[in-house]
């Protein structure tokens, strides 16, 4: 409970008494700005985090490719926040729950989903876990403690809050972390998750991707306030707000947030500012609403190209190693897109089995009476005639399974 | 045995799962030390301590996106939602997250532990927003499944099905029948199964079905028919979704007849998904058209509560006149 002290003569705050900074550590030559302190980063992590950052920026690069060449449906892109995700996520621990938005696969990359799963999801393929269910980049992996990603924006956060209170009940000193974007944190949802987590004491770090846009809406027209950060006050939460492009501010506030969260059980809100270098998605273009030269500074302040320049003047990596490593990724990328894009469709059945734990009889007779129209019209049907009979099925499955 | 209202049993439901598993947590508004506003969570913080039953703050989105988590979780949430009228903030996290949790994960996860219960229904006077029936808005939404109690004994065996179930549960109490309804309620731990209609009555001519606080208004109206010597078959539907269409499609067979009744208004009320199944499946026996007897396409009113709702005497009216088609 908060004490209030009385006045007799009515004056209003205005907000401005709350001034957020941001916390840096890192320029963009890749130096420590006077009074920062190096966070402790033993070199095997720094280069994971740095491999995870490559691996994210060229898997984009080559499906956003991918995506205008037709072959898949819909991309988008980390570009420009790799630092704020994978540096939030490499200052977890590896068990913790991570509840993504949609533009977080930096994180899965860091945990060490591997390309071919990336694409098994990409192409809804058999062997995507989603069961070709959901569009592109809904990516989930129980195996990673990363949860289902779903469309709807901003639901995910009191997910999270819930989620972090089992995490507290079962007391096994795990917490939950979820992304949102600025635009995400409009909803309702953002506000009942950060109260909620408040009122109830629970270990989870609200982590805001800045990126300055919400697909054309840009941050000005989201909110009057400074930014997102300033709204934790209204919860009594902790809060931080850390140059997005910096990866050792975002390890490091990272990793005090989740020792307050996990230690305190106290929520703690995180805005990353940053910036989204790339589109929206596939099926947006950004030059109808915003300047070439913004895009251009922005770049200049690559989060990759900062930790680079850190890991460079350490020792810790060089441009031969890069070259390497990027020519390796993009010949894997390739190859794995062209495998995954053959593997045959998930099984028609799979139509209608987990809407229920058990395929309800109502469904069983949809399904049934699907298939056998689907016998008649085969052809109208290619992907799920394949797995009704083989006679009916004309695709040259023997073909087709050989490469995958 | 004794005799309970339906908050009594509802009450025990919980009181038996929380003691069973500790997993089960019940939240929601004033739901914690006060026990909720019906008093349906009575006593449970005192036995169960605060971390497992307990006040949420006021917000219904909130309540259930962070019931979907904790499900997620593995946890086992029963979450209130006050009045069944004030559901509908949180109706994005119902039909686009608990519906389809398991579906787009490809079963990587589930919030199969979740129950939402809330108490719908009218005849209170409680006007536009304590009196809605909402669960046709649910229906069209695959993954969730939507129970209804019609007395105590069966709000205490389905409850405790529906917290144990493993697909999500929407659990709408009939708050006029929470202490007008008494019965004998075994003491001891008991299921009955969701997805089953009940054939409450046998009958040769006509075949009734309701579910919930409906189930009364029928009776009443079958007492009617009877002494004018029509035989009626009632069936409590009990499970709105997935629903048992053998079970009235068995019974339609036999009687040729079928009236539905709900509280809900008409257009898009789940009667009309009974009336086309049992159609098509019916066809050649229906000897008169499917009667519905529901609420008006309009806001539930106050004053005018009595006109509004589908009472015996139109029921009645509606029997008579599928039997006499």
């Amino acid at each position: 409970m908060s004490t209030t002290r009385d006045i007799h003569v009515p004056e209003f705050l205005a907000g401005d008494e709350f001034s957020i900074p941001t916390y840096r550590v890192l320029n963009q030559e890749g130096t420590l700005y006077e009074g920062a302190e190096e966070p402790p980063l033993e070199r095997e992590l720094a280069r994971r985090i740095y491999q995870a950052m490559i691996t994210t920026r060229v898997l984009d690069e080559r499906m956003m490719a991918a995506q205008r060449q037709g072959r898949l449906s819909f991309y988008m892109q980390c570009t420009g926040e790799e630092a704020a995700v994978i540096g939030a996520s490499a200052a977890l621990d590896d068990a913790d729950m991570i509840m993504a938005q949609y533009r977080e696969q930096g994180a899965l990359v860091y945990r060490g989903f591997t390309i071919d799963e990336f694409m098994n999801q990409l192409f809804g393929n058999e062997l995507d876990y989603g069961k070709g269910r959901q569009m592109p980049i809904h990516y989930g992996s129980r195996k990673l403690h990363y949860m289902t990603i779903s469309s709807p924006l901003a639901t995910q956060i009191p997910q999270a809050t819930g989620y972090a209170y089992g995490q507290k009940l079962a007391g096994d000193g795990l917490c939950t972390t979820v992304f949102f974007g600025e635009g995400a944190a409009s909803e309702g949802d953002f506000h009942a998750a950060l109260n909620m987590a408040a009122v109830h004491e629970v270990p989870v770090i609200f982590f805001c991707r800045n990126n300055g846009y919400a697909i054309s809406t840009p941050a000005i027209e989201q909110f009057a306030a400074d930014g997102v950060a300033p709204r934790a006050f209204g919860y009594r939460m902790h809060v931080i707000r850390v140059d997005g492009n910096d990866i050792l501010a975002v390890y490091r506030a990272t990793q005090e947030a989740r020792r307050i969260a996990v230690e305190h059980n106290k929520p703690v809100l995180i805005e990353a500012m940053t910036y989204r270098l790339a589109a929206h998605s596939s099926s947006d273009d950004p030059s109808g609403y915003r300047s070439r030269k913004e895009e251009e500074a922005w770049r200049e302040k690559d989060p990759i190209l900062r930790m680079k320049r850190w890991m460079i003047d350490k020792g810790w990596w060089d441009e031969e190693e890069e070259k390497t490593l990027q020519e390796q990724l993009r010949r894997e990328v390739l190859e794995t897109l062209k495998q995954a894009e053959k593997r045959p469709p998930p099984p028609l059945d799979s139509l209608v089995t987990d809407v229920y734990a058990e395929v309800t009889p109502g469904l069983q007779h949809q399904l049934d009476a699907l298939k056998a129209h689907i016998r008649r019209y085969p052809d109208a049907y290619p992907k799920g005639a394949r797995s009704l009979d083989p006679e009916v099925s004309r695709t040259d499955d023997a073909n087709d399974k050989g490469e995958s | 045995m004794p005799t309970m209202n339906m908050l009594q049993a509802i009450n025990n439901a919980l009181d038996i799962a929380m003691a069973e598993d500790e997993r089960v947590l019940c939240f929601g508004e004033d739901v914690g030390g006060f026990g909720g506003v019906f008093r349906a969570t009575s006593h449970l913080q005192e036995r169960y301590g605060k971390t497992r039953c307990f006040n949420t703050p006021l917000v219904e989105q909130g309540i259930i996106g962070f019931a979907n988590g904790l499900a997620a979780q593995g946890s086992v949430p029963v979450a209130e939602i006050q009045f069944a009228d004030y559901i509908f903030p949180a109706f994005d996290q119902i039909v686009n997250e608990t519906a389809k949790f398991r579906y787009r994960s490809g079963d990587l996860f589930n919030v199969g532990g979740l129950t939402i219960r809330a108490p719908y229904g009218g005849g209170i006077s409680g006007g536009h927003y304590h009196s809605q029936s909402p669960e046709a808005y649910f229906a069209h939404t695959p993954g969730l499944k939507i129970v209804v109690p019609r007395n105590p004994y069966e709000a205490k065996g389905l409850l405790l099905a529906a917290i144990r179930e493993p697909d999500p549960v929407l659990f709408f109490e009939p708050k006029r029948l929470y202490r007008a309804s008494t019965g004998e309620v075994p003491e001891e731990d008991y299921q009955l199964p969701l997805g089953e209609a009940e054939v409450t009555k046998e009958g040769t001519d006509v075949t009734l079905v309701g579910w919930g606080a409906q189930m009364e208004v029928i009776d009443k109206a079958v007492e009617l028919a009877e002494k004018e010597g029509i035989s009626c078959e009632v069936i409590d539907l009990r499970t709105i979704l997935p629903w048992d269409e053998d079970t009235v499609a068995e019974s339609v067979l036999k009687t040729g007849r079928l009236v539905v009744t709900h509280e809900a208004p008409r257009t898009g009320g789940f009667a009309g998904e009974i009336a086309a199944a049992i159609q098509d499946r019916c066809f050649l026996y229906l000897e008169s058209p499917i009667m519905r007897v529901t609420g008006l396409d309009t806001p539930f009113p106050l004053t005018l509560e009595k006109e509004y709702l589908p009472d015996h005497l139109k029921v009645f009216e509606a029997v008579r006149a599928s039997v006499n088609y």
